[in-house]
């Protein structure tokens, strides 16, 4: 009895959080997306699923699906990037050092990301320093700002920490006997990775692949600022229907679109999720 | 050279500043069950581990069944290990943990499916196959991994102190297990220990290690019988050290007299008239007005009742005896005064050995 009137204290604040801020305003938003754009952007309630229709129409799905892909992108050259560092840090880099390294990984958190990606668009603009640099031994510049390389490169660059922190943990996790008795029993160290590390450690790919993707999906700076208006990604669409287009019952629909899209993936992906979290038990 | 033979030369490997193998050589013969017995940090493990390639050795070579095999990666040495937590993979089933050496090897399935039931059965697991690795005991953890290592017909075995995280009893019956395998299968097996007891039970020969070094090699009766050093007489629990100077050698027998007075006789050669000298004597040779040509008056200290015998401290001038009797000496009384008596031959002579003529 005492220990759940504990849980209940303890959870109190945090449910009260959630319920106002995220169901209260869940509920605005779905009450919003029902109701029609007024003249003067204001939210007109004449109930109907026309802003979903209009959502589902093919400009709009194929900004949604340019948005999975580049959150697909973004997830899986994240792994590639952060598991090899993660796998460094956990197992390799002398222990004394491993504290400090980490700050380092997370270091970045302590700038604003917009400053971050204005750093970026420095580097790659077409005056910018990588550009300089190239001129200066004779090689011609290149269009490195305003594509799609320069947002996937923008989002890897910002959710690299995290995927690392987790791997991170899973890997330290990892008993070191395993990978000696894989080798004892004739395992190749390319056989060790494959059938010892890899499934051994897919809590932590789950986990930071999951951390990656969802926030990737909506992500709006990076297409914003390295992208240039030609790509459109769903994050920003949704931020000029409330800023620009004044068209908040749309942007709503387009909202719960996305959540949807989330949803979806995680089910589909629900086999190898289940699976990782049990065997991080 | 035969199939199962080792033979190491001149190993040697530090870990920054800490020599922890000094150039050890140990020949091992085909089907031979060897210990290395002694203390954490003796460097024993490291000696395994360099056998199995899962260490690389400062200097030295390392051959099995003939074939130098110092340069081969673990995964391509004809050996396999059984490792002192199991090692077992989690993410694999009981099943799959033996057979992953076989689909390392490439074996066709319908083998590896054979060979694995029939591991299993050699360790008394058939139809576990199945189970999760958390849902055994360890116990049967300990077999799995025996099975796993066992179903790749290695040339050699090791053994990492497999019995150490099992309780007495369940260590026991292990080692009747581990020893039945032995006879069985007739590989080589190269076993690792700290425990005395599981060394003397198990071994053809036995490598009592210190410091990095084999101090000594030879079978169970010759270590527990005659240890050649004060290290290897005391880890081989050898209660009673003293240290003395040699009075007199005549026909055989040595005088000598011990730091805390006491005279004494021994038949052990090797004695030098006028030097000084480390005897060992077990407390079981002891006795309490017995035969023997040393006799130590004495009075009594306390007593430690062990079950089947008990142990009595005895002061004998400067020294103190450690006498083992069975029974639980109820007769005698603390503060009495006995003879303590054993015969000349029982008063060993030990060595310094290898930690003491390195400092």
């Amino acid at each position: 009895m005492n220990a759940r009137r504990q849980a209940l204290l303890l959870l109190f604040p945090a449910a009260v959080l959630l319920v106002l801020m995220l169901g209260g305003a869940q509920g605005l938003m779905l009450i919003a997306s029902l109701g029609r754009r007024s003249a003067y952007g204001g939210v007109l309630y004449e109930w109907g699923a026309q802003n979903y229709l209009r959502a589902l129409e093919p400009v709009y799905m194929s900004v949604l699906g340019r948005s999975v892909l580049l959150a697909a992108a973004t997830t899986l050259a994240c792994l590639l990037v952060g598991y090899p560092v993660a796998y460094w840090l956990a197992r390799q880099a002398p222990p004394r050092w491993r504290r400090g390294l980490l700050v380092l990984v997370i270091l970045p958190f302590w700038t604003s990301f917009l400053v971050r990606m204005y750093a970026w668009m420095f580097l790659l603009r077409t005056e910018g320093l990588v550009n300089l640099a190239l001129d200066a031994i004779g090689l011609p510049a290149l269009n490195l700002l305003y594509n799609p390389a320069a947002v996937l490169l923008g989002q890897v660059y910002g959710e690299l920490p995290f995927v690392i922190l987790p791997l991170y943990a899973s890997l330290e996790k990892l008993d070191p006997s395993l990978l000696d008795a894989a080798a004892d029993l004739g395992a190749t160290p390319g056989a060790v990775l494959r059938r010892v590390v890899l499934p051994l450690t897919r809590p932590g790919i789950v986990a930071g692949g999951v951390l990656v993707f969802i926030p990737s999906l909506g992500a709006y700076l990076a297409p914003d600022l390295l992208g240039g208006a030609r790509y459109v990604y769903v994050g920003s669409l949704i931020q000029s229907q409330f800023a620009v287009a004044r068209d908040i019952p749309f942007g709503a629909a387009l909202s719960f679109l996305l959540s949807a899209a989330v949803l979806l993936t995680l089910w589909l992906f629900r086999r190898p999720l289940r699976a990782g979290t049990e065997e991080g038990a | 050279m035969g199939r199962g033979e080792v033979s190491l030369r001149g190993i040697r490997k530090a870990f920054g500043d800490v020599l922890a193998v000094r150039d050890v050589s140990l020949e091992i013969a085909a089907g031979e069950f060897v210990t290395l017995l002694g203390p954490s940090g003796c460097g024993k493990t490291t000696l395994l581990r360099i056998l199995a390639g899962l260490e690389a050795l400062d200097a030295g070579s390392v051959l099995i069944s003939g074939r130098d095999v110092t340069a081969y990666p673990p995964h391509r040495r004809p050996v396999n290990t059984v490792f002192q937590h199991y090692a077992l993979f989690p993410h694999r089933t009981v099943a799959g943990n033996v057979a992953f050496g076989l689909e390392m090897a490439g074996r066709p399935r319908g083998e590896i499916a054979t060979r694995v039931e029939r591991a299993l059965e050699m360790v008394r697991l058939e139809g576990m196959g199945a189970r999760r690795v958390d849902q055994l005991s360890g116990g049967q953890r300990q077999r799995v991994a025996l099975a796993r290592a066992v179903v790749l017909e290695p040339e050699v075995l090791l053994l990492d102190e497999p019995m150490s995280a099992l309780d007495r009893k369940l260590r026991e019956e292990m080692r009747a297990e581990v020893k039945g395998l032995h006879a069985r299968l007739g590989t080589t097996f190269v076993f690792v220990t700290h425990d005395q007891e599981e060394a003397l039970a198990m071994s053809d020969r036995i490598a009592v290690m210190s410091g990095g070094q084999v101090e000594q090699l030879g079978t169970p009766a010759e270590v527990y019988h005659r240890p050649r050093t004060r290290f290897v007489a005391e880890f081989l629990a050898v209660r009673n050290l003293l240290s003395a100077r040699v009075e007199e050698v005549t026909h055989g027998t040595a005088v000598l007299r011990t730091d805390g007075g006491v005279v004494l006789r021994s038949t052990e050669p090797g004695f030098v008239k006028g030097a000084r000298a480390c005897l060992g004597v077990r407390p079981e040779r002891l006795a309490f007005d017995g035969p023997g040509d040393n006799r130590v008056a004495g009075v009594l200290d306390d007593r430690v009742f062990l079950g089947d015998r008990s142990e009595w401290r005895v002061r004998a001038g400067g020294d103190v005896l450690t006498v083992s009797e069975p029974g639980t000496g109820e007769g005698r009384r603390t503060g009495g005064s006995v003879t303590v008596t054993f015969p000349a031959e029982a008063l060993l002579r030990l060595e310094d050995g290898v930690e003491a003529s390195a400092k």
